[in-house]
């Protein structure tokens, strides 16, 4: 049984800003991978549910005449793997939804929970910041647009206030054109897993030379990071083996793990540089470099 | 061996009526009235409750009971799933109490509440207000030996027991000894997570018998446990074992039911369901033992150990459960597995203020087999021989006996499994490949072997029931004391009636569910004894029986039953293959004829004097990521002697599971306490890494078949011993890929890293 007052179904999205402005203790559930997993296991006084899974909208991935991509929050992991648009302009996306959980999840569970949610972990989090994505607020009081960069206010907090809705991602074609990149995650197992450290990273070349590295970490600090020492370091450096680990040398810098049970400080840093340092020599690989 | 029905890859049963969930298991059955149970648990880890205030939880619409340590009766009781002793020494301990009010480890169980449904019941715990009088928390051995500890069990010292022997004179040995090496190991506290987690319902019936039906391996020893926890006679009381979801020991102990039992009868009698979620079976049912090992072993120059030494000590959690068993089995696993003229072994068990560890799967063997086999791959790496041949130059053989029982080997494979396990990994070509690699990513291959007994003898009893019912249509009903938890084990009890008695397995129907009034007695499903010991009760039942036909056919054709055999149903003369009759004409027969009728039925119990040792290997290639410290199994194989195979297909399935168990034992998996508050810290299945099937390359399983002459039908033990040796068998392996001798478990990828770095790999 699951601890909640009240359940409200959403048919529209008009309809859903107004059942969240009229009900201060309603919350969205999405796919409802994690709010399920956390109200199993803590009470939330007051706690109301608010389904949005039958507002089509919130599920389109489109592309528009600019190039900007879209990307409906109830998109699940499993419409990111398979979708075209995706796998074509930004496919380190599809892929780091890929390695949720296991099927079943990825059938149910959205992207839009996975950012929402703020968890430091999150799998599409770091590659929707490397793309310098957007996110579109929509509450019964007006609409904003966010970057990914102001939308993180601490552990498990990001700027979504309760009467709004996470309703779409964009990603905008300088973002994504003529960059390769390569999302690795790091975990105790191959499935089923939280990450001990995410790494998102894309690259542009000109020539055998980075034009723009982005570095984007999960579990490297209470919030997704960007490595700007690394980044800023990396422009303009030929795609060499030595300056690949000097690269991923600064991006240790711009980490801030701790200790804690799951892994030690020491462990987290080796963990920044070496998978820096891998995914930005795949990315490089795809992007043509030697 | 010719067998019609044994060593058929039969399918199980129970399959069809598991996957399409016909199967009910404990928390399937939705009676009428049904409330729920639930267990408040201490949030210290040692001390005594001030103060308990209940009222408001009581208050709370739909809240039937909430109970108290003042509620249960002052009895204390054992829990472990032992046979009884009749003797007082050597009696199980008796320290638990139903609830308590001296916490002994962080989620001991202080009160619970019964309620209309599961949120009601929750809310009614939010309600319960209790304080504290803390005592330190003790979480080592060293801890809790130190002078001034607090005592968690009064009386004890904080001591569970001790044991030591010793064979031959081992300082002797040493001194003769070209070489010395010495080890520490440790391996780390770990969980059964069975896929059904515990869960009971109880109830009191209309003739006022209190029942519990219960997910349990053991459910005649529960019935004797709830009668020990309310001085009850068992008459009083019924157990009941429907379908179960898997044990691996941890429901070889009475965890929820006498808990339960209070429930119901704080209810009225009415049902109540105790079903504990998964973060609750983790630190509230039992655990595997830590330990913690000095071995040393003394070799000549050519490769023979003449002296071994090892001593244990092992901090076991709040209460004792299975005593020391599960410690000081670990020495006839010592000394069992290589014939070294000197032998010494020295154990030690405390309590401590942590989860309670019991039985688990290869009852700590699994531990001594990772210190042991880490060990002697270090032993053999000092004085330059290749690690099988130092083992076949040392290791037990048929005709040896195990100096402690005096108990004989009468078959033995071991060597036969190496060869194959050898050959399957290509040992010899990669030993050598791999020996000086350099680089991020090396590869190394790696190997251990284990001995296992089939059952308790001679420490404890070994009992088991078996009844038959030829029905009229000359199929049998089978009714077994034994436990189907998942393993199988009814599947082959059915194919070992319908060997003996010339009938197919659809001609023998098999109650799956043991209830204590009505099924025969047996101690229940552990130390992988029943296709050994309650197989042996089925044979002798299903003799009985073809005898009894024979009886009866004797009397309707005046034919001696020394000619008479039974073949596809139809009885027939030995010789010339004759039909006589059918069984069922016969059956029919029994049951009807004017002057005959005498329906066959047979009730058999088979006490068993022997054990035969199960032999096996694990041979393993691993690839090591040395920046990451991350170790992948690439390849993996077990290879077992356990007499004859009775199922390839179960077997095989036995196999797989305790392969999977054992690399999570290797590289993954560990319960984990907070060190000041003794909290556990990764009680549920995303942060104890158990490994997914993403996490497991294909498990490659061979048999090695000798014939066991104490085995029904020549079989040995399987149940357990596939768990054993993956974990040295990979850490092996990494030795041959790092030259990194590691000592702990799990090597997980932290820990790589840490030794990596202390070594200069990194
Ligand atoms: C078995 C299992 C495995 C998992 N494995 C992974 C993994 O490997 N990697 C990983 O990153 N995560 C993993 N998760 C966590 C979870 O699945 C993801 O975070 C998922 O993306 C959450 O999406 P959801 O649609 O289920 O969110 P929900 O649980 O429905 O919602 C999550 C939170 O976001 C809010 N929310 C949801 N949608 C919106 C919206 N459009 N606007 C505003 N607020 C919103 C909700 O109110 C809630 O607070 C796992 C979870 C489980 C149960």
């Amino acid at each position: 049984m699951y601890d909640f007052n009240k359940y409200f179904e959403a048919e529209t999205l008009d309809e859903a800003k107004k059942i969240l402005k009229e009900n201060p203790n309603a919350q969205i559930v999405a796919g409802g991978s994690d709010i399920l997993v956390e109200i199993r296991e803590k009470h939330i006084e007051g706690l109301e549910l608010m389904g949005i899974h039958k507002i089509k909208e919130l599920k389109e991935i489109s592309i528009d005449s600019e190039g900007t991509i879209s990307i409906g929050c109830m998109a699940t992991f499993h419409m990111l793997e398979n979708n075209e648009i995706i796998t074509k302009h930004i496919p380190m996306l599809g892929r780091a939804g890929g390695v949720v959980g296991g099927p079943q999840l990825r059938k149910v569970a959205t992207i839009g929970g996975n950012i929402a949610n703020g968890a430091v972990s999150a799998d599409t989090a770091t590659s929707v910041w490397a793309y310098n994505s957007q996110l579109v607020l929509e509450s019964a009081d007006g609409n904003r647009t966010i970057d990914v960069k102001d939308f993180y206010l601490g552990p498990g907090w990001t700027d979504v206030k309760q009467n709004e809705i996470l309703t779409k991602i964009l990603i905008k074609k300088e973002d994504y054109e003529g960059f390769s990149g390569e999302y690795i995650k790091f975990s105790q197992r191959k499935a089923l897993d939280i990450a001990n450290l995410g790494c998102a990273v894309i690259c542009k070349l000109d020539g055998n030379k980075f034009s723009d590295v982005r570095i984007a970490l999960g579990v490297a600090g209470p919030v997704p990071i960007r490595c700007k020492t690394a980044e800023d370091y990396a422009k303009g450096l030929e795609v060499t083996e030595e300056n690949i680990n000097e690269i991923g040398k600064k991006a240790v810098l711009d980490g801030k793990p701790r200790d804690s049970w799951r892994a030690s400080k020491a462990y987290r840093q080796q963990l920044i540089e070496i998978c820096s340092q891998r995914a930005l020599t795949k990315a490089a690989q795809l992007a043509g470099g030697k | 061996m010719n067998f019609t029905q044994i060593g058929k890859p039969l399918k199980r049963y129970d399959a069809a009526a598991k996957v399409t969930g016909k199967a009910k298991y404990a928390g399937d059955f939705h009676v009428r009235d049904m409330l729920i149970g639930k267990i408040y648990r201490s949030t210290i880890a040692h001390g005594y409750v001030k103060k308990i205030d209940i009222s408001k939880a009581k208050a709370l619409p739909g809240v039937v009971a909430v109970i108290t340590f003042n509620d249960t009766p002052d009895i204390k009781y054992p829990t472990a799933g032992h046979p009884y002793s009749t003797d007082p020494k050597h009696q199980d301990i008796a320290d638990r109490q139903i609830l308590t009010n001296h916490v002994r480890f962080y989620g001991d169980e202080i009160a619970a509440v019964v309620a209309e449904n599961d949120l009601i019941a929750r809310e009614a715990l939010r309600l319960i207000e209790v304080e504290y009088e803390e005592l330190p928390v003790v979480l080592t051995v060293e801890d809790a030996l130190a002078n001034d500890a607090p005592e968690i069990h009064k009386g004890t010292k904080n001591i569970v027991g001790k044991m030591n022997y010793e064979f031959g004179n081992v300082e002797e040995g040493f001194a003769k000894a070209d070489f010395v090496v010495e080890n520490e190991f440790e391996t780390q506290t770990v969980q059964h997570c069975a896929m059904e987690n515990h869960v009971s319902y109880a109830y009191v019936d209309a003739q006022d018998r209190l029942t519990v039906v219960s997910s349990t391996q053991i459910p005649h020893v529960v019935r004797r446990i709830i009668g020990q926890a309310f001085e009850m006679p068992v008459h009083k009381i019924r157990v009941i074992k429907p379908y179960i979801g898997g044990g691996f020991g941890a429901k070889q102990d009475s965890c929820i039911e006498p808990l339960n039992a209070a429930l119901t009868l704080a209810a009225g009698g009415k049902p109540v369901l105790l079903d504990l979620d998964r973060e609750e079976s983790i630190i509230g049912t039992r655990v595997r033992h830590a330990v913690k090992y000095k071995i040393k072993t003394g070799v000549t120059k050519d490769g023979k150990m003449i002296a071994r030494e090892v001593s244990l000590e092992t901090a076991k959690g709040a209460y004792a459960s299975h005593g020391i068993s599960p410690v000081a089995k670990q020495g006839t696993a010592f000394i069992q597995m290589y014939t070294t003229p000197n032998v010494k072994f020295d154990m030690i068990s405390v309590y401590s203020n942590a989860p309670v560890a019991g039985a688990m799967r290869g009852y700590g063997i699994p531990q001594i087999n990772y210190a042991l086999e880490s060990h002697v791959d270090d032993v053999a790496a000092k004085i330059g021989m290749d690690p099988t041949d130092f083992r076949k130059l040392n290791q037990v053989k048929e005709g040896d006996a195990d100096p402690k029982t005096k108990l004989k080997i009468l078959s033995c494979g071991l060597e036969e499994c190496i060869d194959k396990g050898k050959e399957l990994i290509n040992w010899d070509e990669k030993r050598k490949k791999y020996a000086n690699q350099t680089g991020d990513i090396r590869r190394g291959v790696g190997m251990a072997e284990f001995c296992y007994g089939s059952g308790t003898y001679p420490v404890c009893l070994e009992i088991a029931g078996a009844r038959i019912v030829l029905r009229p249509d000359g199929s049998i009903l089978m009714q077994v004391g034994a436990t189907e938890i998942g393993q199988g084990s009814d599947t082959v009890f059915s194919q070992m009636a319908a060997e003996v008695l010339g009938i197919s397995t659809d001609q023998v129907y098999l109650e799956s569910t043991t209830d204590s009034d009505t099924t025969p007695f047996d101690t229940g499903a552990y130390a992988s004894r029943q296709t050994y010991v309650s197989g042996a009760a089925v044979k002798k039942a299903a003799l009985e029986c073809k005898s009894r036909i024979f009886e009866a056919v004797k009397k309707r054709k005046e034919i001696a039953v020394e000619k008479l055999d039974i073949k596809d149903s139809q009885i027939i003369e030995k010789n010339s293959g004759k039909v006589v009759m059918s069984l069922a004409d016969l059956a029919m027969d029994t049951y009807y004829s004017r002057e005959n009728s005498n329906p066959i039925s047979v009730d058999v119990y088979n006490q068993t004097k022997s054990n035969a040792l199960a032999f096996g290997v694990t041979f393993t290639e691993v690839e090591v990521d040395i920046k990451t410290g991350t170790i992948d199994v690439i390849e993996i194989y077990n290879v077992h002697d356990s007499g004859t195979i009775m199922n390839r297909q179960l077997a095989e399935g036995q196999v797989h599971g305790g392969m999977s168990m054992g690399m999570g034992y290797a590289l993954t998996e560990e319960l984990k306490l907070h060190p000041e508050t003794g909290k556990t810290l990764n009680n549920n299945l995303l942060d104890y890494k158990l490994p997914t099937m993403m996490d497991t390359p294909d498990l490659g399983v061979e048999f090695v078949e000798t014939y066991e002459p104490t085995g029904p039908f020549g079989n040995k033990s399987l149940g357990e011993p596939p768990a054993i040796t993956p974990a040295p068998a990979i850490r092996n392996a990494v030795l041959n890929a790092t030259g990194v001798s590691f000592t702990r478990l799990p090597m997980n990828t932290q820990r790589v890293f840490e030794k990596f770095k202390e070594t200069g790999l990194i």
